[in-house]
C-alpha cells in the first residue's frame, strides 16, 4: 500500500491508471460476452467394384457417424438418396471426413484420393437417387453470361455468401463458407445439393445455364482488384484503419495529458 | 489597442456635458474631427497602470481581498533545466524546418502522373507536413512547459455590466446610426424592406411540402393481383411447382411484368421455399394471427413469404434449410418459416406477410391476391385502412 502511496505522484502514474482502465474495461468486456458455446447438430451429406471399393472406404471412414449402411445415426444424417454430387462436394472439399462435430464443417485439406472419392460417390449413389457428379462440359464457363450471373447471385446468393462471395455468419456458429477457393463443380454441387443448411437450388429451378452464369460471375470477381487488407469482402482495409484509429485516439489521449500535466513541481 | 483611445480620456468628458447627441453627427463631415475621440464600444477603458491585471480594485466588499499582482519573473526557476530544454525545442523547431523544406522538395520531385505516382506523392506530402507540425507542436509545448516560468496568477472576475460610459456611448452612437441611416424618418422604405422580408421569410417554409404528399394506401398495397405469375428473379421464368421440386429450395420470385420496375419490386418482392410434405405447421396456434386459416395459400408445400423484414425493411431471405429459419441480415431478426414466418428472434415484431398462392391453368405458381396485410415496417397509419 505504501508503494503505491509514494508513486501515485510520479509523472507516469497517470498513463498507468489509463491503461490499467482501459485493460480492465477490455477484459471485463471479455469475460461478460464470452465465447458462444458451439452448438451441436451437423448436417451434411449426399453419394462393379468401384462400388465395392466405395463400400469399403465408407466403413473404414464414414460408417461411424452415418451408419454402416448409410442410413444414419444421431450424430451423422442418412446418405441415402443424397447424390453423388452430394459426395463429391462434401469429401472433394475436405469437409468429409469431419474431424469432429460442430455447427458448421469447415474446408479442410482433402484427405481421400480423387479415385477414392469416386468409388464413395459411386456406392452412395448406388443406394439410390440424388443428382450426380457434374460433367466437365456442364461446370465449364465458356460462353457463359457474368451479367445474368451477378443477378442471380445477388438475388439469390449473396445475402450469405456477400455480393463477392466473401462468405458471412450464420445463426449457432453456423456461416455461410467464402467461395475464393471452390472450384467451379464445387460451386455447381453446392447448389445442386444445398450442403448444410444452404438451401437447395435445383436444375429446374436454377437451370444449368444460369448456374454457369454464377459460377462465371463468382471466378470473375476473384481477378478484380482487390484493396486488400483483412477486407471483410473487398471493402478495402477499414479494419486496420480502425485499429489505426483507436490506437492514435489512444496516443492523443496521452498527447493531451501530457501537454496539460503539472511539471517542474519540484522547483516551484 | 489601448493606445488608441488613451488619449480622448478628456474627449468623453466634453461629450457627455455637451448638447451634441446624434443630430449634429447626421450626414455632414464637418463634424468628423469628434469623432476619433470617442471609444469604440467594447474595447477596455483605457489602462492606468503598466500592469496586466490592472490595478486592485479598492473597496471591493464581501470578497476575498484582490491578490497583489505580481511581476512575472524574467527567468524560470531551473536555469540549467531550462538550458536543455531550450536545446531540445530548438531541435524540433530544426526538424519542423527541414520537414518543411522537404515538403518542399517532394512537392517538386514526385510525379503526380499515375494513379500510384499520385499516391507516393500524397505519402511524401502528407508526412512532410505532419511532421512539420508535430515537432512545431512539440516545440511548442516542451518551450511552455519548461521555459516559461510558472507562476500561478488570479484575476477577479470583471462585472458583467458596462461602465456608465460605455452605455451612454453606445446610446449615443446607436440613435446617431439610426437617424443617419433614414430609417425612423422615411417611413415609405421601412415599410417596404418590411415588406419584402415577409414572402423571403415564407418561401423556406413553402418548401417543406416537398416533404409530401402522404403515402395514402400506396403502402398498404404491393402490385401483386390474382394471376399474376411468380418469376423466378434473374432468369425471369414462370415456376412450376414440380419444377420447384426439392425440399430445402429457397428462390426470389417477383410479379410477372414488374421484374425491372424497382419501385415495385421495393415492396412486391417474395420468397418461396420448398418442404417436404408434413414439414409444414401452420396450426392456428402456430399461426401469428390466431383464427386465421393460411394452409391453402400454400401449393404443394411451397410457401411464399414477403422478402421485406417487418423489422426496418432490409431483405429477409438469409434461410437455412436445416433450421428453416429466415434470417435478416441486418439486425438478425429470424423468422420461422415452417410456422407462418413467425418470430422467433430478433428486433423484428410481425411475422413476414404470406403470399397467397395457386396454381393457374398452364400450371405455373400464382398470386391468388395481394398480401392481405401491408409488407414491411411498421408506419404511423398501419392497421387503420386495411
Amino acid at each position: 500500500m505504501r508503494t503505491i502511496t509514494v508513486r501515485r505522484r510520479h509523472p507516469a502514474a497517470g498513463y498507468a491508471v489509463v491503461l490499467l482502465g482501459l485493460l480492465l474495461a477490455g477484459l471485463g468486456y471479455a469475460a461478460v460476452t464470452g465465447v458462444g458455446a458451439a452448438a451441436a447438430a451437423a448436417h451434411s451429406v449426399s453419394g462393379g467394384p468401384l462400388i465395392a471399393e466405395g463400400r469399403s472406404i465408407f466403413n473404414q471412414e464414414c460408417s461411424s457417424c452415418h451408419g454402416d449402411f448409410a442410413q444414419g445415426t444421431p450424430t451423422g444424417p442418412s446418405l441415402i438418396g443424397v447424390g453423388s454430387a452430394s459426395v463429391d462436394f462434401q469429401v472433394g472439399t475436405g469437409r468429409m471426413p469431419a474431424k469432429e462435430l460442430g455447427a458448421e464443417q469447415p474446408r479442410k485439406p482433402v484427405t481421400l484420393h480423387p479415385q477414392e472419392i469416386r468409388a464413395l460417390a459411386a456406392y452412395i449413389a448406388s443406394l439410390g437417387g440424388g443428382p450426380a457428379i457434374p460433367t466437365k462440359a456442364e461446370v465449364s464457363t465458356a460462353g457463359a453470361n457474368p451479367g445474368l450471373g451477378q443477378q442471380l447471385f445477388v438475388a439469390d446468393c449473396a445475402q450469405c455468401h456477400n455480393f463477392d462471395g466473401a462468405g458471412g455468419a450464420l445463426t449457432q456458429g453456423k456461416f455461410a463458407p467464402a467461395l475464393t477457393k471452390s472450384t467451379p463443380r464445387q460451386i455447381f454441387e453446392a447448389m445442386l445439393t444445398g450442403p448444410e443448411a444452404m438451401p437447395v437450388f435445383n436444375n429446374t429451378t436454377i437451370t444449368p445455364q444460369q448456374k454457369r452464369d454464377i459460377i462465371a460471375y463468382i471466378t470473375q470477381t476473384r481477378t478484380e482488384p482487390n484493396p486488400g487488407g483483412f477486407s471483410l469482402g473487398r471493402i478495402g482495409p477499414v479494419t486496420e484503419g480502425l485499429v489505426a484509429f483507436l490506437g492514435l485516439l489512444l496516443f492523443m489521449v496521452f498527447a493531451a495529458m501530457w501537454i496539460t500535466a503539472k511539471h517542474g513541481k519540484a522547483h516551484d | 489597442m489601448t493606445d488608441s483611445t488613451a488619449g480622448p480620456r478628456s474627449g468623453d468628458s466634453e461629450h457627455d456635458g455637451g448638447p451634441l447627441p446624434g443630430q449634429a453627427a447626421i450626414g455632414s463631415a464637418g463634424t468628423e474631427p469628434t469623432e476619433p475621440r470617442k471609444r469604440v464600444i467594447g474595447t477596455p477603458p483605457p489602462a492606468q497602470a503598466r500592469s496586466m491585471l490592472g490595478a486592485p480594485a479598492p473597496g471591493t466588499v464581501g470578497g476575498p481581498p484582490v491578490p497583489r499582482p505580481r511581476e512575472l519573473p524574467a527567468d524560470p526557476a531551473d536555469l540549467p533545466s531550462a538550458k536543455r530544454a531550450e536545446r531540445v525545442v530548438a531541435a524540433c523547431f530544426l526538424i519542423a524546418t527541414v520537414a518543411g523544406l522537404g515538403f518542399i522538395a517532394a512537392y517538386v520531385i514526385f510525379p503526380v502522373n499515375t494513379v500510384l505516382a499520385v499516391q507516393h506523392s500524397n505519402w511524401a506530402l502528407g508526412l512532410t507536413m505532419s511532421l512539420v507540425f508535430l515537432a512545431l507542436a512539440i516545440g511548442a509545448t516542451i518551450w511552455v512547459r519548461n521555459l516559461i516560468p510558472h507562476v500561478e496568477l488570479t484575476e477577479a472576475r470583471k462585472p458583467l455590466r458596462s461602465s456608465d460610459q460605455d452605455r451612454e456611448a453606445f446610446k449615443e452612437s446607436f440613435e446617431a446610426g439610426t437617424d443617419a441611416s433614414q430609417v425612423v424618418r422615411r417611413p415609405l422604405l421601412r415599410r417596404t424592406l418590411i415588406a419584402a422580408s415577409v414572402p423571403a421569410a415564407l418561401a423556406p417554409i413553402m418548401l417543406l411540402r416537398d416533404l409530401g404528399p402522404l403515402p395514402g394506401k400506396s403502402l398498404d398495397h404491393t402490385v401483386w393481383r390474382k394471376g399474376l405469375r411468380l418469376l423466378n428473379y434473374g432468369g425471369n421464368t414462370p415456376i412450376r411447382p414440380g419444377d420447384f421440386s426439392s425440399p430445402g429450395g429457397m428462390i426470389t420470385v417477383v410479379p410477372d411484368g414488374y421484374q425491372d420496375d424497382f419501385n415495385a419490386l421495393a415492396k412486391a418482392a417474395s420468397i418461396i421455399i420448398k418442404f417436404a410434405p408434413g414439414q409444414l405447421d401452420f396450426t392456428t396456434a402456430n399461426h401469428p394471427v390466431p383464427g386465421k386459416v393460411v394452409e391453402n395459400w400454400t401449393v404443394d408445400n411451397i410457401v411464399a413469404y414477403s422478402k421485406i423484414c417487418t423489422h426496418v425493411g432490409c431483405p429477409a431471405a438469409l434461410y437455412e434449410q436445416t433450421t428453416h429459419h429466415i434470417l435478416c441480415p441486418c439486425h438478425q431478426s429470424t423468422f420461422d418459416a415452417v410456422r407462418g414466418a413467425k418470430v422467433i428472434f430478433g428486433p423484428a415484431t410481425r411475422a413476414l406477410p404470406q403470399l397467397p398462392m395457386t396454381v393457374n391453368a398452364q400450371g405455373y405458381l400464382v398470386a391468388r391476391h395481394d398480401f392481405t396485410e401491408p409488407v414491411g415496417p411498421s408506419f404511423w397509419e398501419r392497421g387503420s385502412t386495411s
